[in-house]
């Protein structure tokens, strides 16, 4: 189930480019595949520079915990420390 | 669980809102001016780096803060009258499974739960024969002003521009729900709207409101927005209207009413959308949601807002008009009052047309513009005496920002 709806996700973003989507370049560095692939999955990458640079790397990891047992976002372990890790790392304060 | 096939708007092209609210109006000057400029000093820089201005379907350009969900804010200029144009009213979603479309013929409003005496759906048409109200109201997202909380707070990081006033047209809660017959054990009223999540682990966004406050005379399942049918990204074709409560309350495409015989027990009510008890100075709370450290955000704060002019503009030597706009959580503007010498002295601003005690309350003060810096501080008091504040009252989602306002004029 968990696999359908994210490929019905994908297949819906394709769509998206007729539109009003918006491009968000976030900064090239080790984990954003990582993000671009969880975190854009259920929300627009725009959050994060939205919310830069002034959370403390504690604050990021806490968003990313609340993504998971909150919001249910299926990412596992590996993948949710490395996106802690980008955050702090390319969008801390 | 609902059965309306959602998936995400954007894919769909101009369909479903342009067809509805008509045409896009006239050229915006935000159109020219790059999104950057566009938004509240104070803000997190990182917005900055990324914004432009996004155009929705029936929509003028908006500051698009995100695309997905879609949250898009109103520019400064959009506030310079005291009713909000249809296509200039901010948009904001939590979730980002929105319906591609909802066609008014097939739309259905299911009223039920356990403190009502049996579940009832009505047609879109049922509610328009039911006695039609109009309440101007100002909806403004509890959110608005996060942006400049300090410390900054996660979030949507909004400024100035997530608010707006309209005529709102409906028929009232209080007959709907008496068409399904409420027990007296009810104790809240939630309610649902199509908006879903992408996964289905998310919890939905659902809301509820203190018996009391759905059964008030101001409170309606509106249809129409400024006189016409409500824009698709405001709630087409029907959303709930909670005059003088934060919009976090209006539930867009209503589309589901329970009657509870217990407190709602969702995410979005708790923790989300909560202040420390106590904090601030509201008047209407919601008992059956508080606990020991915190209580729902309920009614608006009295604020106000320069709309005339950027902080840092530049005027003419001598007379400048600066005007804006006062609201509150429905007790009404008494006053509001500028400074010119930083606070020490006031006189009072001139109020423009009341348009009920809901809405925005435009005022206008004559400035005598010196040579170099001059500054304005405004500050609105509502007919209950309460206050802007001096100081931010922080709090941890950056909620109730309604510090006094100063901006300088270049002259």
């Amino acid at each position: 189930m968990r696999k359908l709806v994210i490929v019905s996700v994908a297949v819906l973003m394709a769509g998206a480019a007729l539109a009003d989507e918006q491009v968000i370049n976030l900064k090239k560095a080790p984990g954003v595949d990582k993000v671009e692939g969880n975190c854009g999955a259920c929300h627009s990458l725009a959050y994060i520079p939205m919310n830069s640079p002034y959370l403390k790397p504690a604050q990021w990891s806490a968003e990313v915990d609340k993504m998971i047992k909150v919001m249910g976002a299926p990412i596992d372990a590996a993948d949710a420390q490395a996106i802690k890790d980008y955050l702090a790392k390319n969008y801390g304060g | 669980m609902l059965t309306m096939n959602r998936r995400r708007f954007l894919g769909t092209s101009a369909a479903a809102g342009a067809a509805l609210v008509g045409g896009l109006g006239r050229l915006p000057t935000a159109e020219a001016a790059s999104a950057a400029s566009q938004l509240t000093p104070g803000v997190p820089s990182g917005i900055a780096s990324y914004v432009t201005m996004g155009t929705l379907p029936g929509k003028k350009p908006l500051i698009q803060l995100s695309d997905r969900p879609p949250n898009y804010e109103a520019p400064l200029e959009y506030f310079r009258t005291a009713i909000t144009p249809n296509n200039e009213f901010f948009v904001r979603y939590h979730l980002a499974g929105i319906p591609e479309d909802i066609k008014a013929e097939t739309y259905r409003l299911k009223v039920g739960g356990e403190g009502a005496n049996g579940p009832i759906e009505l047609t879109l048409d049922d509610i328009k024969k039911l006695p039609a109200i109009e309440v101007t109201a100002v909806n403004q997202c509890s959110g608005n002003r996060r942006g400049l909380s300090t410390p900054h707070v996660a979030g949507v990081e909004w400024g100035y521009g997530a608010m707006g006033c309209a005529r709102w047209k409906g028929a009232r809660l209080k007959d709907i729900l008496a068409k399904a017959g409420i027990k007296k054990e009810t104790i809240e009223i939630s309610f649902n709207g199509a908006e879903g999540p992408v996964v289905e682990k998310t919890p939905d966004f659902i809301k509820s409101l203190p018996t009391w406050k759905a059964m008030d005379e101001n409170t309606i399942v509106a249809y129409e927005m400024n006189g016409a049918p409500l824009p698709y990204f405001n709630g087409f074709p029907a959303r709930l209207i909670v005059p003088g409560w934060t919009g976090t309350y209006w539930m867009k495409h209503l589309v589901e009413v329970n009657a509870l015989t217990k407190p709602q027990g969702g995410f979005w009510m708790k923790p989300a959308y909560r202040i420390p008890v106590g904090e601030f100075p509201v008047v209407a709370r919601f008992l059956t949601q508080e606990d020991a450290t915190s209580t729902p955000i309920t009614e608006i704060v009295v604020n106000s807002l320069i709309t005339s002019h950027r902080d840092g503009a530049k005027v003419k030597r001598g007379k400048v008009t600066v005007s804006g706009l006062a609201w509150d959580g429905g007790y009404g503007i008494r006053t509001v009052d500028v400074s010119t010498d930083g606070g020490k002295t006031w006189v009072s601003a001139k109020l423009g047309q009341d348009h009920g005690r809901f809405a925005f309350r435009p005022w206008s003060f004559e400035l005598n513009a010196k040579h170099g810096k001059n500054t304005v501080m405004v500050n609105a008091t509502n007919r209950i005496g309460q206050t802007q504040t001096a100081k931010l009252l922080f709090n941890g989602a950056g909620y109730h920002n309604n510090v006094m306002q100063s901006i300088t004029l270049v002259a």
